[in-house]
């Protein structure tokens, strides 16, 4: 039982990384509260269909079933219990100096934290096509959640296009569930995913089940493509128009594209509880700071693919560390770490892999032409990123500022990176120089009322 | 599963019915689905862009992009992506005509 002079831990996130934080806690005698977003625990790679649905967890989460029922049986069961507080939708959209600003159904209310724990996730890295901002396009992760939370195809003839490995594992599941995918179509060439190959081999059951899933799609796989345009009408999607390894022009019917290139850590929230930030190269992204433990400093500490783009099963191992360091920074017994720092090496030289295998698309975002849309909230071209970049110099703060791009309602999260790479074109600087788009509060739209007290 | 608009069904045909209304007409969709899951079963977008000459239809459907908000014919706008349908509830794909 936890008693109440214990200090008052909030995690973020209810994914693989959020659970096995908070049930490391709960082991060790706290009551955490738990904030999400979604309606039911389990975050976006185990995510739950509504109650009512029937499909089993080894229909939606095929290999993965196991794992994905364990971490539901067991948030559900310490929900039950009552040994944590989970507050489900319910958008936290500020942090400050230990106090967090949460949107829920009735409102804003502010809960105050001793320790923060942040397992905020990721959300595809996209990266700009001419034409991306038509009605039918739509993130891989979109295809991925319609088809498992509701199951549901988001068109009738489906274009897959990016790199990484959830372009693969979407184009087979949709394939399984009988939804009709055209083509799938990766800008990464052959010989550039074989340089990952090494790394890989750091898991060989996992990347042996890639190849196997890649075997699946048949020759609607083309790898090493140009991406061209997405063609619409009034009415949304109409084509996409690509050139393949060898320079044959394709216009391929289809109403619906999914795009996505890898993940791009979620990080504002990071940002306004003042945790340092890193670029890293790897994943050409910037990153929060952190010890191997995950702490970030000022009692915060990142967990999952917030922090570490390994997935779920490093997600889950990075929610126990950091719930460890968390219970010896307060001066707690906490188990051993040394198996879970092992198992975390190995999942960072596969995921060193995926990165070498499947990088962001540079040289495409680079030539994008003036008139495609960069920022799909306000509609900014990348004419106008450059014109930025000409009056403001190779400073992406600046840029925001001059063009626009990143001050939609999504707040940068996907246009950030495109917009970066292209100032720092402009500019005839490295994007690592270019800094990030700074997060602001509150970091999802929240109606004025809320804040009001009328809900 | 045959529908008019931009989405497939493709399982979990099971569920009751649901009556909602999308610009003073009434639609059917299934308990559990999302917003925009209704609105798309038989329509092709959810609203206008603000900036653009063309139509929205959802794009990361986790809550992030914030490109599937939708008018209520009363109240607040809500997130397609993450609000199940309810029945009656009163949606429109463009601003209510009092909106400045």
């Amino acid at each position: 039982m936890s008693d109440t002079s214990s200090p008052k831990i909030v995690i973020i996130g209810a994914g693989p990384a959020g659970i096995r934080a908070a049930a490391t806690l709960v082991e060790a005698g706290l009551h955490p509260v738990v904030i999400d977003e979604g309606h039911r625990a389990g975050g976006q790679i185990y995510r739950r269909p509504p109650a009512g649905f029937v499909r089993t967890p080894e229909h939606l989460y095929g290999s993965e079933a196991a794992k994905a029922r364990a971490l539901h049986a067991l948030f559900d069961r310490l929900a039950e219990e009552g040994r944590l507080t989970h507050c489900a939708r319910s958008s936290v959209i500020a942090a400050h100096e230990g106090r967090l600003h949460v949107l829920g159904e009735g409102g804003v209310q502010v809960i105050g934290y001793d320790r923060l724990i942040l397992a905020t996730g990721a959300s595809d890295r996209v990266a700009p096509v001419p034409g991306w901002q038509n009605a039918g396009v739509y993130s891989l992760g979109a295809a991925q959640i319609a088809l498992k939370a509701q199951g549901v195809a988001l068109g009738r003839r489906i274009v897959l296009i990016g790199s990484g490995p959830l372009l693969t594992l979407v184009g087979a599941q949709l394939l399984r569930a009988g939804a009709d995918v055209v083509a799938v179509l990766d800008t990464s060439p052959w010989r550039r995913q074989m340089r990952g190959f090494r790394e890989l081999a750091a898991r060989p059951i996992v990347a042996l089940r890639g190849l196997a899933l890649r075997a699946r799609l048949g020759d609607r796989y083309q790898a090493g493509v140009t991406l061209e345009r997405i063609e619409a009408d009034a009415s949304g999607v109409t084509a996409m128009r690509w050139r393949d390894a060898s320079g044959g022009q394709h216009l391929t019917p289809c109403d619906m594209v999914g795009m996505g290139w890898h993940l791009r850590a979620e990080t504002h929230l990071a940002d306004l509880a003042g945790c340092a930030f890193i670029y890293d190269e790897q994943w050409q992204q910037w990153l929060p700071k952190t010890d191997d433990m995950g702490r970030a400093g000022n009692g915060v500490y990142l967990v999952g693919d917030g922090v570490r783009l390994l997935g779920a099963d490093g997600a889950e191992i990075a929610g126990r560390l950091a719930a460890t360091a968390c219970l010896s920074d307060l001066g707690r017994p906490a188990p051993s770490v040394d198996a879970d720092l092992r198992k975390l090496a190995r999942l960072q030289r596969f995921a060193r892999g995926l990165a070498r295998a499947f990088p962001w698309p540079s040289e495409m975002v680079r030539a994008l032409p003036d008139d495609a849309i960069v920022c799909r909230c306000e509609n900014v071209s990348a004419g106008a990123v450059r014109e930025g970049a000409d009056l403001g110099g190779g400073d992406a703060n600046r840029v925001k500022s001059l063009s626009r791009a990143g001050m939609g309602r999504c707040q940068g999260r996907y246009c950030q990176l495109a917009a970066v790479e292209l100032v720092a074109a402009q500019a005839g600087c490295a994007p690592n120089t270019v800094g990030r788009f700074r997060g602001q509060a509150p970091v999802r739209p929240a109606p004025i009322g809320a804040f009001l007290g009328e809900g | 599963m045959i529908t008019a608009g931009r989405i497939v069904r493709l399982a979990e045909f099971d569920r009751a019915k649901v009556r909602f209304f999308l610009d003073r007409e009434m639609r059917g969709a299934l308990a559990g689905d999302t917003v925009l899951t209704a609105m798309l079963a038989s329509g092709h977008a959810l609203r206008n862009s603000e900036f653009g000459p063309e139509p929205r239809a959802g794009f990361c459907l986790m809550g992030a992009c914030q490109d599937c908000w939708v008018w209520q014919e009363e109240g607040p706008r809500l997130r397609a992506c993450s609000t199940p349908v309810a029945e009656g509830m009163r949606l429109r794909t463009t601003p209510p005509e009092s909106w400045p």
